[in-house]
């Protein structure tokens, strides 16, 4: 039985007027010239500059789903983030170490979601691999190489561009490590020893003071080396701008994650629409049917949770340069759990969704609970009646919790999923099967 | 009782009597044997050690004779501690093929309401009057009731929704309702007199009971065993009993037998899954509650994310004993509780403390589970389970 389409409600009309055609280019351009103005007006860090800030990070994705010509979209995208924010960066530099933040997420998060998304290989201890990275780093730009080498010195900063290439091969060996013994576990089994593994590699970062003092134990390690500065005396005498090394290392960070980021992007982009890609997905949607079509098994899987490890590897790097500071802490269980959150959150597989996830959940981690927090400590001077004990920004455990079981009950696919693997969830809910 | 229909043939009445005790007693003898081979084993492991290093270090043999009966004590309560936690994993696997990964945060609850209960009860002056054993009573069957029904909400909210999903969704979902659940009680403990690290408050339960005194130079070991943990020993122990009888003996445990052989053909058969799930979920939530007042019990506070590691070892123990297999689960908590207590008491002592046992069997333990999945996924009762296709 045929009904005849029925026509377009009015808000559906709007959206695909202003995302296609010339009202899409000039809606793109109003929409950006409009938060670049307002955002470079209010340079304050207030809940209005919060907001501002999350429609510009969220430009990102208007301008991604917009049917305009590819070469727009990239240029605009190139100005708004490799421009407008970093010169926002230098009058607000709170907002762009968000921005930051969420460009080092963004990459694990691809990362992670080359191993659970692509291969559907469930690791709840991804974090160690940055851990590795960070701790390489860490270790050998610091006088603790002296523990581990008898009389050595602190490398030169300079040789941390090596070393993020050192971290990306050391996070793929210590994947394949992980990879070797968990070959043969089915899903679940394998999410438990991956968060054993990531509990191990932490214990290991708190008692690896004894025998020899390599990871400096729980006070972690701090005065890590950065990498020296290229091009500031150009900006500070070419452009004139009067700016003192830590915002100037901050500016660099963000572009160096960005960079990484696009190169990510890039590299995992064409991944998937591999060959290696399609044997992922092929293990994914059913293993069994994998190794009859004569794809290698063992393989596939090693080089999922390699180069899953190896992006996580070489932030790690990057994070502890940034940071300057490490310890066991930061690379516990629930940084796992929140990248695994923004995958699921964007939609596990799809590359564009977990980019949002990552951002939205840092936003969400970084910006949005400290202003509840401020809002509410406010609200409780004023008198109303809030628990002092209440910290919205210490409940990080519930909002990811909570992320999870909502996405898992509603929307399993994600915000913006993946063609196929939408198809394959709701395929389920017609015919009722339960998978074996 | 409800699963006699033939009392009135004396024969098959008696019959069947006989085969009851025998499965109720069956699992208990196994787990004996099991305590005594494991302590026997890593018994001799140790002493074999200690006189390969007794070269270099004269004393280090008697002592670490010394201290053994102290360790396989500390052992035996330790796993005891595993075991009633994995049988609550061990018991929804085996219906449902599904970890349930917030079992860790349903123990914790049960000690949080055992220390709210102890709270309540030092505030009204019962504590100093009450006998020891009566509070334990109460506070363990308060910890049951409330995990208990907890475990049956989170399943109503957050698996039952998703049965039938592939395997992973259930599994992100029981994960975010861990962190939910250890939020929930921190917010809840932290606005309550309880405080974060709650104290558990409990009656006097006496001294510890001297059981020897091994000589040792110009000192003396003393072998010692606390009251609270022969209390929670013996708990533990009629819990298996019962849960052995529930499962074994009952027409319930009939109806979840074969609910966990099939679900599809159970529900044909007239038995309703819905509820035999959630009845599972409530009996594994109990005996996870009651494991969770027993620990605060004896080790006197509790803390909001205290399920988390004792969880994963529970984890560990069921998988090591087989997991869907009840009497596996105890066997699996007994042995890898012996492997935990030697590790931490005698890692540190053999390496000239170079290497600090307790973080290192946490190691031992994550390991160990490696190592079973990859030689031995069936564990050490189970049968070996082929994939369904």
């Amino acid at each position: 039985m045929t009904t005849p389409r029925p026509a377009p409600d009015p808000w559906t009309q709007l959206r695909a007027r202003l995302s296609s055609g010339p009202g899409g280019y000039v809606f793109l351009s109003l929409y950006a010239a409009l938060c670049t103005g307002l955002l470079l007006l209010n340079t304050r860090t207030s809940l209005l500059t919060d907001i501002l800030f999350i429609l510009f990070m969220l430009l990102a994705l208007v301008v991604y789903r917009s049917q305009v010509a590819l070469g727009f979209k990239l240029g605009l995208g190139g100005v708004l983030f490799g421009l407008v924010l970093p010169y926002f960066g230098v009058l607000n530099p709170y907002y762009i170490d968000v921005a930051t933040q969420a460009g080092i997420y963004a990459v694990l998060a691809l990362g992670l979601n080359v191993v659970v998304g692509f291969a559907g290989l469930l690791d709840l201890g991804y974090v160690a691999f940055y851990a590795v990275g960070a701790y390489l780093w860490s270790i050998f730009s610091t006088p603790q190489i002296a523990n581990l080498f008898a009389g050595a010195a602190p490398i030169a900063s300079g040789w941390f561009y090596a070393f993020i290439l050192l971290g990306l091969a050391i996070g793929a060996g210590f994947g394949v490590l992980l990879g070797l013994p968990v070959l043969r576990l089915r899903g679940d089994y394998l999410a438990i020893v991956t968060l054993g593994f990531g509990e191990v590699i932490r214990v290991l970062a708190v008692n690896l003071d004894k025998p020899i003092n390599l990871t400096n134990g729980a006070q972690g390690i701090k005065d890590i080396g950065r990498p020296p500065l290229p091009l500031a005396d150009f900006v500070r005498g070419t452009l004139g701008w009067t700016l003192d090394d830590n915002q100037l290392y901050q500016l660099f960070f963000y572009l160096l994650v960005l960079v990484i980021l696009l190169l990510t992007v890039t590299a995992v982009s064409r991944l998937k629409h591999s060959r290696v890609g399609r044997a992922w997905e092929a293990i994914r949607e059913d293993e069994t049917a994998a190794i009859a079509q004569g794809i290698p098994l063992v393989r596939m899987k090693l080089m999922a949770f390699a180069v899953g490890a190896s992006f996580a590897g070489m932030m790690g790097v990057v994070f502890a340069a940034k940071q300057l500071f490490i310890n066991p802490p930061t690379f516990d269980l629930l940084r796992s759990i929140s990248i695994l959150s923004m995958v699921i959150l964007g939609g596990l597989g799809s590359i564009p969704g977990v980019i949002l996830g990552a951002v939205l959940v840092t936003l969400l981690d970084l910006q949005i609970l400290p202003r509840i927090a401020t809002v509410l400590r406010d609200a409780q001077k004023a008198g109303l009646p809030i628990p002092a004990a209440f910290d919205p920004t210490q409940y990080q455990r519930l909002l990811f919790g909570l992320l999870l079981i909502v996405m898992m009950i509603f929307r399993p696919e994600g915000i913006l999923p993946e063609q196929r693997r939408r198809e394959a969830l709701h395929a389920n809910e017609d015919t009722g099967t339960p998978e074996a | 009782m409800a699963g006699e229909p033939n009392a009135s043939v004396r024969n098959v009445g008696q019959q069947r009597t006989v085969e009851i005790i025998r499965m109720v007693l069956l699992p208990l003898v196994q787990l004996a044997l099991f305590i005594v081979g494991s302590a026997v084993v890593l018994g001799l492991i140790i002493v074999v050690v200690a006189f390969l290093l007794s070269r270099s270090d004269p004393m280090l043999f008697q002592t670490a004779l010394a201290i053994l009966p102290q360790v396989m004590i500390d052992g035996v309560v330790r796993g005891f501690l595993f075991a009633t936690i994995a049988l609550g994993y061990t018991m929804v696997y085996g219906v449902l093929e599904f970890i349930n990964f917030a079992h860790g945060e349903i123990f914790m609850v049960g000690g949080f309401v055992g220390a709210g209960v102890g709270y309540l009860m030092q505030q009204i002056g019962l504590l100093t009057i009450l006998p020891p054993l009566l509070f334990v009573l109460i506070t363990v069957l308060a910890g049951m009731t409330v995990s208990g029904l907890l475990a049956m909400t989170t399943e109503r909210i957050a698996y039952r929704p998703l049965r039938g999903a592939p395997r992973l969704v259930p599994l992100i979902s029981a994960i975010g309702m861990s962190l939910v659940l250890q939020d929930l009680v921190r917010l809840i403990a932290t606005s309550t007199p309880l405080g974060f690290n709650a104290r558990f408050e409990t009656p006097d339960f006496g001294q510890a009971i001297k059981l020897a005194e091994i000589p040792l130079g110009e000192r003396s070991m003393p072998v010692m065993i606390s009251p609270k943990a022969i209390i929670f020993i013996t708990v533990a122990v009629l819990m298996l009993i019962a849960l052995n009888y529930l499962v074994n003996a009952t027409r319930l445990g009939k109806a979840i037998r074969a609910t966990a052989q099939d679900m599809s053909t159970a529900s044909l058969m007239g038995v309703n899954v819905n509820q035999i799930i959630a009845l599972t979920f409530l009996i594994g939530g109990a005996l996870g509650g009651a494991a969770g007042v027993l620990f605060g019990l004896n080790i006197g506070t509790v803390n909001p994310y205290m399920g988390f590691i004792p969880g994963i070892k529970a984890f560990t123990a069921a998988v090591l004993g087989g997991i869907g297999n009840i009497t596996g689960a105890m066997v699996g908590g007994i042995v890898l509780g012996f492997l935990e207590a030697f590790v931490s008491s005698y890692l540190s002592m053999f390496t000239g403390g170079k290497f600090s046992g307790a973080s290192y069997a946490d190691i031992a333990a994550f390991s160990i589970l490696i190592l079973i999945l990859i030689f031995r996924p069936s564990g050490l009762l189970g049968e070996a389970v082929t994939q369904k296709v």
